[in-house]
């Protein structure tokens, strides 16, 4: 007994010290979905992390509607199946009001159905290929025409590229970013034959043919740009060979969209000094919030760890998310929903992000140079610019639009002005 | 030309009294907005005033400007030098006050305005003292071909002293001379003159000329530089062709069914179109025939059918015509581009030669220690990727510690080399010489050691990939030609592959120990009957092996990413490689590498789009190759045989 | 067989009473009858499980009783998802595209439709044409015999190519590991007209069962998946027992003398191969409308690994054996990596299950094969023979 007594105390103590602020009985549950291990482990701990801070700030400020915030963390391990069942578990054992979670694409699309049949309500925060809206779900992350098209638009007005090679990885995101960007080259007059689409597996290595190839392209005197939406490590040999071939950012400019700080972390950055990525946030944004957000995160974890787009993203919609509840009074999803459309925050980045009628935010973006610290020069941020579930420039999708608020569906077609499906396709 | 640039720079400096009207910051101030956000397009104006400015330290302006130096004082606006924190003045070029404590915002030009700066600093830096700069000059140049550039750089070059810097020189203006000689005969001489050279702008210089448009016309027109005659079918595509016919107006648009779907919607009258019941319209046919009333009764344009499309695409040509008018000039960029592209086809054959013998290398590497112990022992090692990854990590661990990359590398290696050996030997002691006898559960046992061993690694570095940098005299590539390169790192792999390959092919031939292990692989009792002691060959074998493959993970390390996963991606490969070779043979997996490495990167050539593919075919073409020759191209007999 | 049968094989019988015994309980149980001490998503797991444990039994036949170790069998079991999530996905947007295209003026063209779908389900992998290998996903029961023409197929050829060239051992564990790998990054990728790495998703909604609640779905497949797996067991344990059981043996026990007894190894191999590999594809089509996604990297060759390692630990060459190294790895793997189980603090450094859990395992299957051979059915046997 004496062993367990001090023990017993502790936890009273902790209990007490926790909830001796707050007003109500239950606290308030948040699902983190994010894989702690397998190969997105890297990418979405740390968003797991971003959440947990979050929520520590929200006690410390006094909770939500006199309740204390409780995170529920579950582990999907990277497979894929199982944040369908996680999900499940999240909402009819944990029962948790909100879920934040998921980075891959493929990993949403296995929750989808879950949360649609369910009821429940996920924050995604990465930056996704589009063409879906779900009732149940938020994307806080850039749709293509949030981040894909401006950084080609970026090419083609500032840097002159006439030529462009789209690399990726055979997935999803890259498959429909470049279709997308084909159409859009091409509605600005790149000729079809001056695009050139190579698709390799995940953590490839053996570049050499694929830089010659691009090299190669400049023979008929265009201008050359690469669009990279290279995944991962496979980048790292990408930009080694590139750096081999003697090819520098000022002969062929590469713009990634999966290239942000935490990937540049613990990586020598010389090869890529001078390349561009395209986000809606850099840690080299400068404003005071972003500054307060940096230092915080820096106290909770260290000196040496950096912030990222998909960070701001859950900061936006946590955040998002604290008011509608505030607003509506209830996590009840229905009118935590209606109360999100409209809702305000500002942005780190300066400016202010809304959430719009179809689930995606209104966020600027950004273009930086690598430096040589593994940050970003911000050499281009534009005005907010608003999320568009369904691309405008796929003639399938060019007629659909999605608007929760006004129309209650999330895939209308105008042409016919009828209502597709209210579930998803996933 | 020059020389009365300089004159007048020089007058300037001597007369400040006349700048003072225009300084350059007051010119800045004019163009703030642009300065602080400067754009490709939007920042000619400001080029052109600072320019025609004349004044001196508007170049200076440029460089800093280029370079980033260049900010902004919020308080009032002006722009300052930023340097070693001090702000210059940008006229006097003195130092007006630290930079701490100054709300400053930095001018960051971006890469198409940085270009744009070079452009108009070439002038001025063609001939200064600074070599780094004439250099600068001559590579903005030769990234933006312009006809202003061809007299000041033909100037500038009788006064270059370096000799490969006027090379370069003399060599752009004879592409300048190309595109923008006043007469064509001087252009088809600089053409001529191009001659053999395969690189990348001489091509770009002659395709440019020899650029074309599409057209379409009833007949050929007149006085046209028609490059070639385009049959609809053959040459380009029915559909294609009929889309240039459309936006020539030369014919009218194909009625999509969508477009007769919304004719036949717009004109339902009573429940029934064209006479037609709606409810009927559920068929292409039926609503083909609708759309027909509807075209007959002319509500809607008639319908454009496949016969009609066929008729206009043969009644117009379809050509293909230069932008240049001059039929010399084009002729003459024809025959010296065609010339260049057969040697470009012959170098690039050559260039996906060496990438393929570099693959080759990298996969020999990684497999011939399996070859050893697969090939000798007829032991499965699942984890043999996994030690190709603990060479990599320990030649990472060792950068940790060694700065210096050179000495780092020539550390790690052997330092990979002991501890995969000791982890071999570990294994082979603890685990596998227990199964022999069962080489099914060595696979399976191994494969357990192989996921704790990832798992492990994940956990110690975690599962972000870690860095393993090559000493600077690896980076760069050895250039043969324009098109021919190859990095020396993957030369260096290609060595290291030799190496061992010579290495091995002389213990197991010239020493005791490959004379015992050759006994042990072809018949073991036999082998123990006369002496040798089994369990000690073994014990070297898998230790040599795994010793190999952690030089193996050094070497892929240095090229690709540093990961917990990296075994994998190369294990069922270095399998294939082993099996396809033929087990036991150092020349088989040296055949087997050699056969993936070619065919993988001829498939590739074949569809360059899509690498996933190509691995998927090699595959295929492996499990087939193995239905023919189960035991692989060199086959051995003994023991691995004997099943 | 029947009665002899069942007598001579009483573990059989004691098997299927216990299969019932737990089915029942688990649907008692479930959210189906109000108890709902089990929960929907434990009920799939379950179920799920069930399936693991039929391709087990499969892999145990062709391994532990014929000597095959065959690195591609969850090649099979991939197969067999993919065809019945073909049809799980056409069907069920079918209904949707129907019923948005009735608010047409104009009824659909058959044409329209099949675009309309096309775009639902490919749309978000950038095109809306039909690739040829849908051409049956309408029909359901094309789709079912898909599901087992398919893997018996791929089987067959694969199985005829490899043993007539007489590629045995680990070779051929090498060249089933090939395969499922060549599959694998086929499937991976979009040009495959299989949805790419997405994958096809969603298989938990069964069309024409909108309105009937998961809790009832997942307990409907749950039976399905012990009935497959009462009579899977059934069947393997009647081939394997017979004098074709003996001849198998015999095959894994020296190849060369039965074929010197006038025996045709290769047609009773082939035979094994590809009834086995049929069963895989039944197991896999069971297995996805329950875990909801299927993707190409269900079919990577660590998955086929993992099976023959399930097997390896419940005991080779007793299907039981199978049953219990499957259920028993898969149910602990999930427990351990959900967090279920809590963390050691050691003072110094604490120990997470996540991160241990894999290194736990993979030296458990050292240790499994240096000193328990039989696996966890060799313990059963010691049990069952002492009190003799």
């Amino acid at each position: 007994m004496a062993k367990i007594l001090p023990l017993a105390s502790l936890l009273t103590a902790g209990l007490l010290s926790s909830t001796a602020a707050f007003a109500c009985d239950d606290p308030i549950k948040v699902g983190v979905l994010h894989s702690l291990s397998g190969t997105m482990a890297i990418s979405e701990t740390t968003l797991k992390d971003t959440m947990e801070l979050l929520i520590e700030n929200q006690n410390a400020a006094g909770g939500l509607l006199g309740c204390e915030i409780e995170a529920v963390v579950v582990d999907p391990a990277s497979d894929w199946p199982l944040f369908a069942e996680k999900a499940r578990e999240l909402l009819t054992v944990s029962e948790v009001d909100v879920i934040f979670g998921s980075w891959t694409s493929v990993s949403r699309k296995s929750a989808l159905p879950v949360l649609e049949e369910l009821n429940g309500l996920m924050f995604y925060p990465v930056q996704y290929e589009g063409e879906e809206s779900s009732r149940n779900v938020f994307y806080t992350g850039a749709a293509p025409n949030q981040q894909a098209i401006p950084a080609t638009d970026y090419f083609l007005e500032e840097l002159g590229v006439e030529k462009f090679a789209l690399l990726g990885t055979d997935y999803v995101y890259p498959r429909t970013t470049n279709n997308i960007l084909e159409a859009y080259l091409m509605d600005n007059g790149i000729a079809a034959e001056d695009i050139f689409v190579n698709y390799t597996p995940f953590g490839h290595s053996d570049w050499a043919t694929i830089v010659a190839d691009v090299v190669a392209l400049g023979a008929d005197g265009k201008q050359v740009g690469v669009i990279s939406t290279i995944n991962g490590d496979a980048n790292i040999g990408f930009y080694k060979e590139l750096a081999a071939a003697g090819v520098s950012a000022d002969d062929i400019p590469v713009v990634a969209f999966s290239v942000g700080e935490e990937e540049l972390s613990g990586l020598d950055t010389t090869n890529l000094v001078g390349h561009l990525a395209a986000w809606n946030y850099f840690q080299s944004a400068e404003s005071e919030l972003n500054d307060e957000w940096v230092a915080a995160w820096k106290a909770k974890m260290g000196e040496d760890r950096v912030t990222n787009d998909p960070m701001e993203a859950h900061y936006i919609g946590f955040n998002m998310w604290v008011n509608a509840v505030t607003d509506a009074g209830t996590t009840d999803v229905d009118a935590v929903r209606e109360a999100m459309y409209g809702q305000e925050f500002p942005n780190l980045t300066g400016g202010t992000a809304v959430m719009l009628p179809n689930h995606h935010l209104a966020k600027p973006v950004l273009i930086g140079e690598i430096t040589a610290d593994g940050q970003f020069d911000i050499i281009s941020q534009t005005e907010e610019v608003p999320g568009d579930a369904w691309t405008d420039y796929l003639p399938e999708s060019a007629v659909l639009v999605s608007d929760w608020q006004e129309l209650g569906c999330g895939m209308y077609n105008t042409e016919t002005e009828t209502c597709v499906q209210l579930t998803s396709n996933y | 030309m020059l020389r009365k640039l300089l004159m007048a720079l020089a007058l300037c400096c001597a007369m400040p009294a006349l700048a003072t009207a225009q300084t350059l910051q007051s010119i800045l101030q004019t163009h703030s907005e642009e300065v602080a956000k400067p754009g490709r397009r939007t920042v000619g104006v400001l080029l052109d005033d600072l320019v025609a400015s004349e004044l001196p330290q508007a170049v200076p302006f440029l460089e800093a400007w280029r370079d980033r130096e260049i900010v902004l004082r919020e308080d009032d606006g002006l722009f300052f030098r930023q340097r070693d924190g001090d702000l210059f003045d940008l006229d006097t070029g003195e130092v007006v006050g630290a930079s701490d404590g100054v709300a400053l915002a930095e001018a960051r030009p971006n890469g198409g305005v940085r270009r744009a700066i070079g452009d108009v600093l070439v002038q001025f830096q063609l001939s200064d003292p600074d070599i780094t700069k004439r250099q600068a000059a001559v590579d903005a140049i030769a990234r933006s071909m312009d006809a202003s550039q061809l007299a000041p750089l033909a100037a500038s070059v009788a006064g270059e002293p370096d000799p490969t810097l006027r090379a370069t020189k003399e060599r752009l203006i004879g592409l300048l001379q190309a595109s923008f000689a006043p007469t064509a005969d001087a252009r088809i001489q600089a053409i001529a003159d191009l001659g053999s050279d395969l690189s990348v702008d001489t091509r770009a210089v002659l395709s440019k000329i020899l650029a074309t448009e599409p057209g379409v016309a009833v007949t050929l027109p007149e006085g046209a530089n028609i490059a070639a005659i385009l049959t609809p079918g053959v040459d380009l595509g029915t559909d294609e062709a009929y889309a240039q016919l459309v936006k020539a107006s030369l014919a009218p648009p194909v009625t999509s069914a969508a477009d007769v779907r919304r004719a036949l919607e717009a004109n339902i009258v009573d429940g029934t179109v064209g006479g037609l019941p709606v409810a009927t319209m559920d068929t292409q046919e039926a609503r083909a025939a609708a759309y027909q009333v509807l075209a007959e009764a002319g509500t809607v344009p008639p319908l454009v059918t496949p016969d009609d499309q066929a008729a206009a695409l043969n009644a117009h040509v379809f050509y293909l015509s230069y932008s240049e008018p001059d039929v010399a000039i084009t002729d003459a960029a024809r025959a010296s581009l065609d010339a260049i592209e057969t040697k470009v086809a012959l170098s690039q054959a050559a260039d996906l030669g060496l990438d393929a013998l570099s693959l080759a290398s990298i996969y020999f590497l990684a497999a011939i220690g399996l070859a050893i112990t697969f090939g000798v022992m007829g032991v499965i090692n699942m984890a043999h990727g996994e030690f190709i990854m603990m060479g990599a990590y320990t030649g990472y661990v060792v950068q940790l510690f060694v700065p210096d990359y050179t000495v780092s590398i020539i550390i790690a290696l052997p330092l990979a080399f002991a501890v995969t050996f000791g982890a071999g030997v570990a294994m082979e002691r603890l685990v596998i010489r227990h199964l022999y006898h069962r080489p099914l559960e060595t696979l399976l046992a191994t494969f357990g050691i192989s996921i704790a061993l990832q798992q492990l690694a994940k956990n110690i570095f975690g599962t972000q990939a870690r860095p393993l940098t090559s000493p600077s005299w690896l980076d760069g590539a050895l250039v043969f030609n324009d098109v021919i390169a190859i990095s020396y790192i993957r030369i260096a792999i290609f060595v290291l592959a030799l190496i061992f390959l010579a290495l091995i092919v002389y213990v197991l031939r010239r020493t005791r120990l490959g004379l015992e292990v050759r006994a042990v692989t072809q018949n073991p009792g036999m082998a123990s009957s006369m002496g040798i002691n089994p369990d000690r060959i073994n014990m070297m074998t898998f230790g040599l092996g795994s010793g190999i493959a952690g030089i193996a993970g050094v070497a892929i390390g240095l090229f690709a990413q540093v990961t917990s996963e990296m075994g994998q991606a190369y294990i069922v490969q270095s399998f294939m490689t082993v099996v396809v070779g033929g087990v036991g043979s150092v020349f088989g997996t040296l055949a087997g590498a050699g056969l993936i490495g070619g065919l993988q990167k001829g498939i590739e050539w074949l569809n360059p789009s899509n690498t996933l593919a190509a691995q998927t075919y090699m595959i295929l073409f492996i499990i087939l190759f193995i239905q023919f020759r189960p035991k692989g191209i060199v086959a051995l007999k003994g023991r691995s045989s004997a099943d | 067989m029947g009665k002899s049968f069942l007598s001579q094989n009483p573990s059989v019988l004691w098997f299927l009473i216990g299969l019932s015994v737990f089915t029942l309980v688990v649907t008692l149980l479930s959210e189906v009858t109000g108890i709902a001490f089990i929960s929907t998503s434990f009920v799939k797991t379950l179920g799920k499980t069930l399936c693991l444990c039929l391709i087990a039994v499969a892999m145990d036949v062709v391994w532990g009783y014929c000597g095959i170790l065959s690195l591609g069998h969850f090649a099979f079991f991939g197969i067999g998802g993919y065809a019945i999530g073909m049809w799980l996905m056409y069907a069920r947007t079918e209904i949707i595209v129907l019923e948005s295209l009735a608010g047409q003026v104009l009824p659909p063209t058959p044409q329209e439709v099949s675009d309309a779908i096309g775009t639902q389900i490919f749309g978000v992998v950038g095109s809306s044409e039909f690739p040829l290998i849908w051409a049956f996903a309408d029909s359901l029961a094309l789709q079912l015999l898909m599901v087992v023409l398919v893997p018996g197929a791929l089987a067959l050829v694969f199985g005829w190519l490899a043993f007539r060239s007489r590629v045995t051992g680990v070779y051929l564990s090498i060249l089933t590991q090939a395969m499922t790998l060549a599959l694998a990054l086929y499937l991976f990728q979009n040009d495959s007209g299989l949805r790419g790495n997405n994958g096809l998703s969603g298989l938990q909604n069964i069309p024409g069962f909108e309105d009937t609640s998961q809790a009832t779905i997942s307990i409907i497949f749950f039976w399905a998946s012990a009935l497959a797996l009462g009579l899977g067991y059934v069947f393997f344990a009647w081939v394997v027992s017979g004098k074709m059981g003996s001849v198998i043996k015999g095959i894994r026990d020296n190849e060369a003398r039965v074929r010197f007894l006038g025996y045709h190894v290769e047609s009773y191999k082939l035979f094994i191969f590809t009834i086995t590999a049929v069963v895989s594809g039944i197991a896999g089509a069971l297995y996805y409308p329950q875990a909801g996604i299927i993707n190409p990297g269900e079919i990577a060759p660590i998955a086929s690994i993992y099976l023959a390692v399930w097997v390896a630990i419940g005991g080779r060459g007793r299907l039981y054996g199978a049953v219990i190294g499957a259920a028993f790895v898969s149910l602990l793997s999930s427990w351990f990596t959900g967090g279920g189980a809590p963390d050691v603090p050691l003072g110094f450094y604490t120990i997470k299950w996540t991160d241990w859990w894999l290194v736990l395992l993979g030296l458990s299957f050292v240790a499994v094969t240096l000193f328990f051979p039989k696996g966890i059915g060799g313990l059963f046997d010691k049990l069952v023979r002492k009190p003799s």
